[in-house]
Order: structure tokens, then C-alpha cells, then sequence
């Protein structure tokens, strides 16, 4: 199997070999990555899929926000802006506050949101007001569970509201 | 309760093939990951970070009524082949197997509840990693599952998290629910009808991804692929869960209407290649992995189109599991070179296509004894 041309650009590493049957006919086709890729093999190449790395790079070559993409460092951590921009890691929870100018940017980029609207946590004793939050957000779920009709989805959710609300 | 043996079904019940579609959905995957506060993440956490997160996580559980029961393994005092026994049966990462050959990083543990199909793995990209993996297309279950967990482990556990950025992860393409749901397909019938392209790449468009199973070589491994959520943030856990679910329906529907066309247009040679299929798995006395994954594909095919009455998908699922390296050397009870591999491992599937439900005998589609669909 080894140095196999792809059949769709001519490189001669052709390493996707794949079954098809057209016409009646049983073919198989050899392809290279690359091009397996663009018949839909393996991930597209939307912006999602593309390593994260390549993103903040990008991001980073963008005159337009390098300015912002300074020396910044975490205080809690040490990670710095180039340890993130070379591992696409961030090193701890207080790197989301030290960066916090630059990667809602990144955030609208790889999800095309940058704002949590999912589950709110509820910390071991919480104040008055994560409570309330958290109620916000179990009722906002409740309201959807109950447009979809979705009525075990509902009464659980109402459970766990009940169990919240101050008797 | 540091024992292989107590985990729940071994950590096999996702290959039961009992969930919805389960012939061309292997199994479903939904995880959160959550990180505790005033320690490193995976990647730049200290050993004394990972023993804490350690520490702090047993005692979460051992105070929680509903996870007081389940089955801890400290990864270091696993043993190295029971390790990747646990790496081939989807329950830990290769993250958290050690790299290199070398001994797993202190602190790296998994845990099994023993009330729902759900684990944890501590201390890996993230700190706690929850996961649900259960057989066929069950996402919302398996969603509820990790769901419930998760309220659970936040009761008793500090999560890092931000009123904008939800919860706080390693990756960022992971942050806000830190969720992540996928489904495991079998879709030759779009294959095999150059139809997969077209069906697969509109789900970028709806913030998922899809990958091909890619063996060593590189090479697609019998059409099997994995769907999921690439998007974590600005969406709700039920909107992520809903999309990947209809998305997944609509894949479903085009992969039957595959199958329906190659049965009513090309059913000569399909029903060749099933049985040419058939028999090297049932015959032959040496298997690559990427051998027998391609084989058991077009097998796998001809259970659904009902051509291979006798086999059970079950057994079809048992085989990609117990076929790799660590459970065969399992088997053998000796580490096995790689010609011994494939040797073993050919074995191995003579005798389950032999003792569970030999064909050989009923090549006549309409001979099929439906009656035996369960495990
Ligand atoms: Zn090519
Ligand atoms: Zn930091």
C-alpha cells in the first residue's frame, strides 16, 4: 500500500483507500489526505476544526488586535501570552481574568459566542444572590423544556427548582 | 475499593447494542469538564496541584450519598496492561495512560459510579472530566446521567466559574458547559454510495464535527465515524444536546436510504462483498486491526440488511473490543509480539463467529431468524 498515487491531485501519497460502489460497479480509489479531507473523510476545514493554535495565530497576526496581544502574564500561574499562543492552553482559572481583554475575541472565533448561557453553578454554600442565579437559570430551561414539550425534561427541572426555593 | 474487578459491567454495558439504531450507532459519549479553583490545569499543574485535586475529589465523593458506592482506581497502582485494558474500552484517555511508556502522573485517577453508566477521570487535561458512554443513540440519557452528576460533584467541590465564560477549562475551545457530546456511527451505506461527503459536511454549518476512524495507516477503518458538538460556548446544554441529536437523525435517515438504494440497485455485489467479508473473518488465520475493522464493516452491514441472520451485533461490537492489543494479551496471559497479534486476534473471531451465531449455514436471506436481536 505503500507509495500510492491519489488519484485526484497525483501526489504520491495516497493514503485513504476507499470503497465505492457506482453503476453497479464495486471501485476503489485512493486518495490523499488532503483530498479525502475536501470529499468529507475527515473534518472540514472550518474554522472550528483548524488547530486552535492556527486560530490564535492568526488572531495574533491581525494588526488590529496584536497591540493587545502584549506581554501579558498571569499573576496567579506565570503563563504567558506566548506559552498560550504555542500550546493553545490556558494554565489555570485566573488566566480567563488575566487575559480577559483579549480572549473574548478568540472565544467569538471558536464559538461564535463569547457569553456562557448554559447551567449555572451553584457552589457548595452559596450567597443569596448565586442562588437566585442559579433559579434564573433552572427557570429559563423550565419555560424551554415546557415550549418543546418536553414534560419529564420539565418536571425534573421543576424538582429541582422546588428543592432551591426558600420554603 | 481500589478494584478492577468492581467496575460496573466491566465498563462494557456500551457494547450491550441495545440503545436506539444501535446497528448504525455503536454507542453515544457526553462528558463535562470541570476544574477546581486555586490550582493549575492539567498541562501546568504540579504534583502537589494533582494530589490535591486528588484529595479534594475523594472527599467529595465519599460525603455524596449518590457516588459513595462506586469503584476508584488510582491509575498509578493500576497495572500497566489492566491500564490500556481501560484505555481500549473508552474509559480513560491516552492522556491518562502516562506518555511514553512511562508510569501515569500521580494523582491520575477514574471513578465508576456504580447507579448510572457514568465516570470521572481526575486530574487529566482537566481536573474532573465526567463522562457517560452508553450504547446506542441515547443522548439525552446519557446527558440527564452527567447532568445529575455534575449538581452532585458541585455541591461539595469549588468549580472555577465565570458570570461570561461559564465554566473554566484547559482548552478554550471547551469553556462554558465544557460539554461535549458524541455518537460512534457505522455509515457504509453513504460510503459505499459516495453520498458521505455531502451528508456529513453540512454539519459544520450547525457547530459540529465529524472524524473518520483512521487506523495506523492512515487508512479509513471501515466507515465507522464520530459526530459531535465542536461549539461549548453561547449555547444551552439542552440546545447543544437537541442539535447534535437531530443532526445525528437526519445522518440516520440518509445512511437507511443508502442502504435502501445498494439493496434494490447493486444487491449482486453488495451481498459478494458481505460474504466475501464473512468468510475471511470466519477463515482466515492472521487479522491486522485495519484489516478486520474493514471486514467487520461489511459485515456489520449485512446484519442490518438482515443477510447474516444468525450473528448478533453484540458480538459484532465484542470483537472491535476484545480484538485489541492489551485484551488479547490479556487472553494469552503473556505479552504477544505483533505477528502473534493478528494470529490471536484471528482467532479470537473464529471462535465467536462460531459459537455465536454461525451463518454459514443460512445463506438464504429469507431462512433469517429475526428472534435473535438481544444480547
Ligand atoms: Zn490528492
Ligand atoms: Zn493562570
Amino acid at each position: 500500500m505503500s507509495e500510492m498515487i491519489c488519484e485526484n491531485c497525483g501526489s504520491t501519497d495516497a493514503v485513504v483507500h476507499l470503497t465505492q460502489i457506482v453503476n453497479n460497479q464495486m471501485s476503489t480509489h485512493h486518495l490523499c489526505e488532503k483530498c479525502a479531507a475536501e470529499k468529507g473523510l475527515d473534518s472540514g476545514p472550518a474554522v472550528g476544526d483548524m488547530p486552535l493554535v492556527d486560530v490564535i495565530a492568526q488572531i495574533a497576526e491581525d494588526p488590529a488586535v496584536d497591540t493587545h496581544w502584549g506581554s501579558g502574564q498571569c499573576s496567579f500561574c506565570g503563563l504567558t501570552h506566548d506559552d498560550f499562543r504555542r500550546t493553545g492552553r490556558l494554565g489555570c482559572p485566573h488566566c480567563y481574568e488575566s487575559f480577559s481583554a483579549e480572549l473574548p475575541r478568540l472565544l467569538r472565533r471558536i464559538h461564535g459566542g463569547a457569553k456562557h448561557v448554559g447551567k449555572v453553578y451553584l457552589p457548595p454554600d452559596p450567597s443569596a444572590s448565586e442562588l437566585e442565579k442559579r433559579l434564573d437559570g433552572l427557570r429559563r430551561r423550565l419555560e424551554r423544556a415546557v415550549q418543546s414539550e418536553d414534560f419529564e425534561r420539565a418536571a425534573e427541572i421543576r424538582d429541582q427548582i422546588r428543592a432551591l426555593e426558600p420554603a | 475499593m481500589n478494584d478492577f474487578e468492581a467496575i460496573p459491567d466491566h465498563g462494557l454495558g456500551w457494547l450491550e447494542a441495545s440503545g436506539e439504531h444501535a446497528d448504525i450507532v455503536l454507542s453515544t459519549r457526553v462528558r463535562v469538564a470541570r476544574n477546581l479553583q486555586g490550582h493549575a490545569f492539567g498541562p501546568r499543574a504540579r504534583v502537589n496541584d494533582r494530589e490535591a485535586v486528588l484529595r479534594e475529589f475523594r472527599a467529595a465523593i465519599e460525603r455524596s450519598p449518590g457516588l459513595r458506592d462506586g469503584v476508584l482506581l488510582e491509575l498509578p497502582s493500576v497495572g500497566e496492561r489492566m491500564r490500556r485494558i481501560l484505555h481500549e474500552r473508552r474509559l480513560v484517555t491516552r492522556d491518562l495512560l502516562g506518555h511514553d511508556d512511562g508510569e501515569p502522573a500521580s494523582g491520575t485517577a477514574v471513578h465508576f459510579s456504580t447507579r448510572d453508566p457514568v465516570s470521572v477521570m481526575v486530574n487529566e487535561e482537566d481536573h474532573l472530566r465526567a463522562q457517560s458512554l452508553v450504547s446506542g443513540l441515547r443522548i439525552q440519557e446519557a446527558w440527564q446521567v452527567v447532568d445529575r452528576l455534575d449538581d452532585e460533584l458541585g455541591r461539595e467541590l469549588p468549580f472555577a466559574y465565570h458570570h461570561d465564560f461559564g465554566f473554566l477549562t484547559s482548552c478554550p475551545t471547551n469553556v462554558g458547559t465544557g460539554l461535549r457530546a458524541s455518537v460512534f456511527m457505522h455509515l457504509p451505506g453513504l460510503v459505499l454510495t459516495k453520498e458521505i461527503g455531502k451528508a456529513l459536511r453540512g454539519l459544520g454549518e450547525l457547530g459540529l464535527t465529524f472524524r473518520g476512524l483512521y487506523g495506523e495507516g492512515s487508512e479509513v477503518v471501515g466507515q465507522f465515524f464520530q459526530v459531535s458538538n465542536q461549539i461549548t460556548l453561547g449555547r444551552t446544554e439542552d440546545d447543544l444536546v437537541d442539535g447534535l441529536e437531530r443532526a445525528v437523525r437526519t445522518v440516520i435517515q440518509k445512511e437507511l436510504e443508502a442502504r435502501h438504494w445498494l439493496t434494490r440497485e447493486a444487491r449482486g455485489i453488495t451481498e459478494d462483498k458481505i460474504w466475501r467479508a464473512y468468510g475471511l473473518l470466519r477463515y482466515a488465520r492472521s487479522l491486522s486491526f485495519d484489516e478486520l475493522m474493514a471486514l467487520l464493516s461489511s459485515v456489520r452491514l449485512g446484519k442490518s440488511l438482515k443477510l447474516l441472520p444468525g450473528l448478533r451485533v453484540y458480538s459484532l461490537n465484542k470483537i472491535m473490543v476484545f480484538t485489541q492489543p492489551a485484551h488479547l494479551e490479556q487472553a494469552a496471559g503473556r505479552d504477544l509480539s505483533p505477528e502473534e497479534l493478528d494470529e490471536h486476534r484471528a482467532s479470537y473471531v473464529r471462535r465467536v463467529l462460531a459459537t455465536e451465531g454461525d451463518v454459514s449455514a443460512t445463506d438464504d436471506p429469507s431462512a433469517g431468524d429475526p428472534s435473535s436481536e438481544k444480547p
